[in-house]
């Protein structure tokens, strides 16, 4: 019974707070029109300087409702903070408090604000719920009430297409939801523990591979289809594209790595183990959705679509470099998962802002853009620059180390793979960017207006993390942002009895 | 919506009381016995939902059931985020116990387990009366 | 013998989603997988010739059927009734704007 100091209370503040605030907004909404851009903002803040706040913090280990263990057995549920989990807040809030600027001004032309706001608290609680919970159901319950609030903020314009979007997401998400829980049941009925550490000490001393195998694959089969991995990737073009933009940002630059990669990275790595086969496996499918995500944005010509697959394609990455099992494979792809959070939302939202000023999303009717909204094209030609991966911004950095990483192992075809396909993210950039923004203004767009200042501002803000987040990488900040991230997943199995020593 | 015949209406006001009552019951003694807030509180709107249904409802009333129904949800959920964020504010544990436990078997007993209960009555009811409810508003909708 | 009846379950389930061409049809395929993975939640916990773990004085013995999976099924179930409610929501809207529950009419998003 280890550590009794007042950080570790600040865990359940994490979910408990979004939640509280979504139903205050719901209480308030008759009250002022503002209280529930107030509400929300003021929690994010709160949230994002809580999640600074528990930086460079050993393993915290939370127990809900205050129930012991008994003879070093977990009974409760655990709430645990790692550096893995840490990383993984710092995208949620940070994003999460950005996106949410944006939408003070973008949220106006529809209907409901409150009830947005409601479902974004509720869709952060989620989040925020899956990455500190140390319990294998509660996972599942989180990740249910993230991807629920998803579901309905797809849908939130009840435009025919985001309707029929929606519908397809939710099936498919439902689908995963019961692979998901067909394999906790599988786990549970083997063990007889939820808890992550519990259930990685019983497994130590079980020798039961095939049940093992089988919900190996059922976890990835689920979180596949949560996070887009290529085989199951169908929903996720239709599903982003249609939401409101800040939400677009948030599922593509959050919530497939928090509910689809973080999980099965967690389960893989430090409760089950990852077998030789398995990580080969994960290896080429990530390296599959590299490469057909860009082949297919290459053929659209809708702004958002076109971002869409390129999530696919950037989340090959990142699984690539988790998947090579090295340690700088490891720190490559946590690396890019944090850049690729920051540049591909701060694209979503320059779609939002196209989308606000012009109406349109189609690349072959915009053009010139740059003369009429110069923080929209200024922001957006460092975004592309950066997940193109050209020098100064931080894509390059991430990609670098993932291709070096790739190296290092002996995987020569999956870096020549991957410097291909970064070639191809720069040429499909290159296209939005001479069609979107520079070229000749057309006629019909001649009138229209820079966007309201909530919107700039938080685009300027990530454009700002873009350029200068290759500092991360410099001694120093490394220590405290990635390496305990790093260090979880190389310590692999050393996670259980860390657990269950507090 | 208009509602069904004489005999329907007049059953169906018997009922309501005995089944809003029966609900009740399942959700005070959720604690002793099988049941509790979310099966109390489905058998609860059953209730409502009968008498919407038997009685008939109009466009104007409707929405004024469906706001007090989105309130009473709300709130309902917030009384138990306020009852499980006590533990929390008193330092300890989230969701921690801080009522006596009583003797088991009485009705006050097992601490907060009680008013939680209570509270998920009233936020499920409430959640399930708006859900039938929505459903019947998108029926008036597609007949015009 | 019941486990496999559960697997049957999830598979009938699984094809109704694939081969059905109706959206209400799809959404009670979606329903049926989630019943049988309660069914096969609750198996876990079935232990023979049992009691039901309620703890009182009377009864002393140490056979309880294991009372966790019973409060997973609970929850799973709230969270099923959850989903199916917003997937009925947004079919019903969809009839609204295509006049159809055929998926094959509904088409506007491409590639």
């Amino acid at each position: 019974m280890g550590s009794s100091s007042i950080t570790q209370y600040l865990l359940p503040v994490l979910v408990v707070l979004p939640l509280g605030g979504a139903l205050l907004i719901q209480l308030l909404k008759k009250v002022s029109k503002l209280i529930s851009d107030i509400i929300a903002n003021f929690i994010l803040v709160v949230l994002v300087v809580l999640v600074f706040s528990l930086l460079n913090n050993p393993v915290l280990v939370y127990k809900v409702g205050g129930w012991m263990p008994v003879k070093g057995i977990p009974v409760g549920i655990y709430l645990v903070l790692d550096g893995l989990s840490l990383l993984l807040l710092i995208i949620i809030n940070m994003i999460g408090l950005i996106s949410l600027i944006f939408s003070i001004s973008y949220m106006n032309k529809f209907t409901n604000k409150p009830l947005y706001y409601t479902l974004f608290l509720l869709m952060i609680t989620g989040m925020n719920g899956v990455v500190l919970s140390g319990d294998l159901f509660n996972i599942y319950v989180f990740l249910e009430v993230a991807a629920i609030a998803s579901y309905s903020l797809v849908a939130f314009g009840t435009e025919a297409d985001e309707l029929e979007a929606s519908f397809k997401y939710q099936v498919m998400g439902t689908v995963a939801s019961a692979f998901i829980l067909l394999g906790i049941i599988i786990i549970y009925s083997i063990t007889g523990t939820l808890n992550l550490a519990d259930i990685g000490r019983v497994l130590k001393d079980k020798a039961t591979e095939t049940p093992l195998i089988l919900t190996g694959i059922l976890f990835l089969v689920g979180f596949g289809l949560k996070g887009a991995m290529m085989p199951f990737h169908a929903w996720l073009p239709d599903a982003h594209p249609s939401a409101p933009a800040p939400i677009s940002a948030m599922l593509s630059g959050v919530l497939i790595k928090a509910i689809g990669i973080y999980v099965l990275v967690r389960i893989m790595f430090n409760v089950i183990g990852v077998t030789p086969i398995f990580s080969n496996m994960m290896l080429y499918i990530s390296a599959i959705s590299m490469t057909a995500g860009v082949f297919l944005a290459f053929a659209q010509w809708d702004f958002k679509r076109l971002l869409a697959y390129h999530s696919i394609s950037q989340m090959g990455y990142v699984m690539l470099g988790i998947w090579l099992m090295t340690p700088l494979g490891i720190l490559g792809g946590l690396f890019h998962m944090l850049n690729h959070s920051v540049f591909k939302s701060l694209l979503f939202l320059n779609s939002g802002a196209v989308v606000y000023g012009t109406g349109s999303r189609q690349l072959k009717r915009l053009g010139g853009l740059n003369q009429k909204m110069p923080v929209t094209g200024g922001t957006s030609l460092i975004a592309s620059m950066s997940i193109a991966g050209l020098p100064p911004f931080n894509g390059f950095w991430s990609k670098l180390i993932i291709i070096m990483a790739c190296i290092q192992s002996h995987h020569f075809f999956l870096a020549a793979l991957a410097v291909l396909v970064s070639i191809m993210t720069l040429v499909s950039f290159l296209k939005v960017q001479r069609y979107a923004f520079f070229g000749e203004l057309k006629q019909a767009s001649k009138d229209i207006k820079e966007v309201p200042f909530a919107m700039c501002f938080s685009m300027i803000l990530l454009a700002f993390l873009c350029t200068t987040m290759g500092v991360l990488l410099f001694p120093g900040a490394k220590e405290l942002f990635i390496d305990p991230a790093v260090n979880v997943l190389l310590n692999g199995k050393g996670y259980i009895s860390l657990v269950l020593s507090r | 919506m208009k509602g069904m015949t004489e005999i329907v209406k007049t059953i169906s006001r018997l009922l309501a009381g005995l089944i809003f009552f029966y609900g009740i019951y399942i959700v005070v003694f959720g604690h002793l016995t099988p049941g509790g807030g979310f099966a109390g509180g489905i058998v609860i709107s059953g209730a409502f939902i009968l008498l919407i249904i038997a009685n008939g409802i109009d466009e104007e009333k409707i929405n004024r059931v469906r706001e007090k129904a989105g309130f009473l949800e709300s709130s309902g959920i917030f009384l138990f985020w306020v009852i499980s964020t006590i533990g929390l504010c008193m330092g300890t544990f989230f969701f921690l116990n801080f009522l006596g436990k009583g003797k088991p078997l009485n009705i006050f007993s097992a601490g907060t387990v009680p008013l939680c209960n209570i509270a998920i009555g009233i936020e499920v009811s409430a959640a399930l009366c708006s859900i039938v409810i929505a459903f019947m508003l998108v029926k008036k909708g597609d007949k015009k | 013998m019941i486990y496999f009846l559960c697997g049957l379950l999830f598979l009938v389930g699984l094809s109704g989603i694939l081969l059905k061409r109706n959206l209400i049809k799809i959404i009670i395929s979606l329903t049926i997988i989630e019943y049988s993975l309660f069914m096969f939640l609750a198996l876990v916990g079935y232990k023979h010739k049992a009691v039901p773990p309620i703890i009182t004085s009377l009864t002393e013995k140490n056979n309880y059927v294991d009372p966790l999976p019973q409060a997973l099924v609970l929850t799973a179930i709230v969270i099923g009734l959850a989903t199916t409610a917003l997937l009925v929501a947004l079919a019903v809207r969809i009839y609204e704007k295509y006049g159809t529950f055929d998926i094959r009419e509904i088409r506007k998003l491409k590639g």
